[in-house]
């Protein structure tokens, strides 16, 4: 299947079309749901770092510092791409699967259309090219969210939060690296497997949305286990 | 011409064709007619390569369909136009946008000569004043007219039509076979239709294959169906008593 799906499109206008549509699609469409959430969740892990951090050995800097590392390195690349695996997976399986039961794949193949390389290639470049840029996004908003929670609540000053926040860069600036690379695997996963459970969606309507919840299932697990597994690779 | 020779299918080790052969000729109606679940789309679904032959051979014009690879069925499925059952309308295109689907796939036709192309291909199925519908708010006998158009838009030289009349009520039927004949006969296609309407049978059926279980059980053309002695085809088409009366009438006159 896989080779089908990086197959040269038979049009490349055609192609150029479908690709924006999806990256419209995909990723445009999931900006306010990934900004609202990091907002929110950088806000949460700020506090709940503020407020374990008893011991006065530590410095004030260490809740903007370790609100970064989660941010980059767990929660904008793995949380935001379950996220949104679950958002986009279930319209990804559900649209191919409906395209499958009422012959639309079929009447692609009869005109000679590569029907798997014509609906999955464009979902799967547009999402692997510029998902980390929301991924980025998140991460900034992210540390936004920690900065106005602990301002606000007057557990640390906008000084020590972005002292915080610079602080060990140059050691730590891989992290980013890894957290894109992450990104870029869970993107294929988030659209590659939903597209799959789609495209071999037998019988009627009920299928269908037994495909659609494998997918996010399926497309969920595999997220999780590529992370540990990246992670071991990278990481380790 | 397309043409059959003796191939076989099974699924999962269960044999659904056995050795079914049969020519198909430009310029006729050549319908596959058999009760629901004998094999009649299967074996369709053999002739456009939807479904791999297990044995024997499907030959466009004498290019033997089922050796070829990816690329050569490409070339030929440009020559085939297919209507489904459900008319397999794109739903995210319009109505003009689903006929101008082949043209900008595989031509290279300015915008403008596209929509031109389109545009007659809808007038001849009589679709007028459409083209900005979604498939969604068409009626099921617009549906299947907008799926003749996208079939013809290429000028096929194989037009496949898959159960046509199902779902439309006897009036719009007549109109959708009637259209498939005239373009039938305009255009001199091999047309192959699969159906168990017994009014198209009557009505379009130049060139008749009955399959029963798997096999090719007769053939023939409208006119002979009614004269027919064959047990297989007169349960299949003469099923209510009002058929049977008729076709007694029939003979008899």
């Amino acid at each position: 299947m896989l080779r089908s799906v990086f197959t040269k499109p038979e049009k490349w206008k055609v192609f150029r079309k479908r690709f924006f549509n999806e990256v419209d699609y995909i990723v445009i469409n999931s900006i306010p749901l990934v900004a609202f959430l990091s907002v929110f969740m950088g806000a949460v892990i700020s506090l709940q770092t503020a407020s374990n951090m008893s011991s006065p050995l530590l410095p004030e800097y260490t809740i903007g510092y370790i609100t970064r590392q989660s941010t980059i390195l767990e929660f904008s690349p793995t949380i935001i791409s379950l996220i949104i695996a679950g958002k986009v997976g279930s319209n990804i399986a559900s649209e191919i699967g409906t395209m499958r039961v009422t012959e639309q794949i079929d009447a692609l193949e009869i005109m000679g259309v590569n029907s798997i390389g014509y609906l999955m290639l464009p979902k799967i470049l547009a999402t692997m090219i510029f998902f980390p840029f929301v991924v980025v996004v998140s991460m900034t908003l992210s540390l936004i969210g920690g900065w106005i929670a602990g301002v606000q609540s007057g557990l640390y000053t906008t000084e020590t939060y972005v002292l915080g926040i610079q602080a060990f860069w140059y050691e730590d600036a891989d992290g980013l690296y890894y957290a894109l690379t992450k990104t870029v695997v869970f993107a294929f996963l988030l659209t590659a497997i939903p597209s799959y459970y789609g495209y071999y969606t037998r019988g009627g309507a009920l299928e269908v949305g037994r495909s659609s919840t494998k997918a996010v299932v399926a497309s969920s697990v595999a997220i999780l286990l590529a992370n540990y597994v990246l992670t071991q690779l990278i990481l380790i | 011409m397309v043409e059959i020779i003796n191939i076989n299918k099974s699924f999962s080790g269960t044999q659904v064709l056995y050795d079914v052969s049969a020519k198909f000729e430009p310029g006729k109606m050549n319908l596959i007619i058999g009760a629901s679940g004998q094999g009649k789309s299967v074996t369709a679904k053999c002739i456009v390569g939807l479904h791999e032959v297990d044995s024997g051979q499907v030959l466009y014009d004498g290019r033997d369909f089922s050796a070829m690879n990816r690329k050569q069925r490409t070339e030929i499925r440009k020559e085939i136009g297919m209507l489904f059952q459900g008319s397999a309308l794109f739903d995210s295109l319009t109505v003009i946008e689903n006929v101008m689907f082949p043209l900008r796939m595989f031509t290279n036709k300015t915008e403008e000569e596209m929509r031109e192309r389109a545009a007659f291909c809808l007038n001849r199925v009589n679709i007028i004043g459409k083209d900005n519908l979604l498939p969604a708010e068409c009626s099921g006998g617009m549906q299947k007219r907008i799926g003749i158009a996208r079939a013809i838009a290429m000028n096929p030289k194989y037009l496949f039509c898959d159960e046509p009349n199902s779902g439309l009520d006897p009036k719009t039927s007549i109109v959708i076979d009637n259209l498939i004949r005239e373009l039938t006969y305009e255009y001199k296609m091999t047309t192959i239709v699969i159906t168990h309407d017994m009014n198209s049978v009557m009505e379009v059926g130049d060139h008749i294959i009955f399959i029963n279980q798997g096999r090719k059980a007769w053939e023939g053309s409208n006119k002979e169906i009614i004269r027919t002695e064959n047990e297989e085809v007169i349960s299949f088409v003469y099923a209510s008593s009002f058929m049977k009366n008729l076709r007694e009438k029939l003979i008899n006159s």
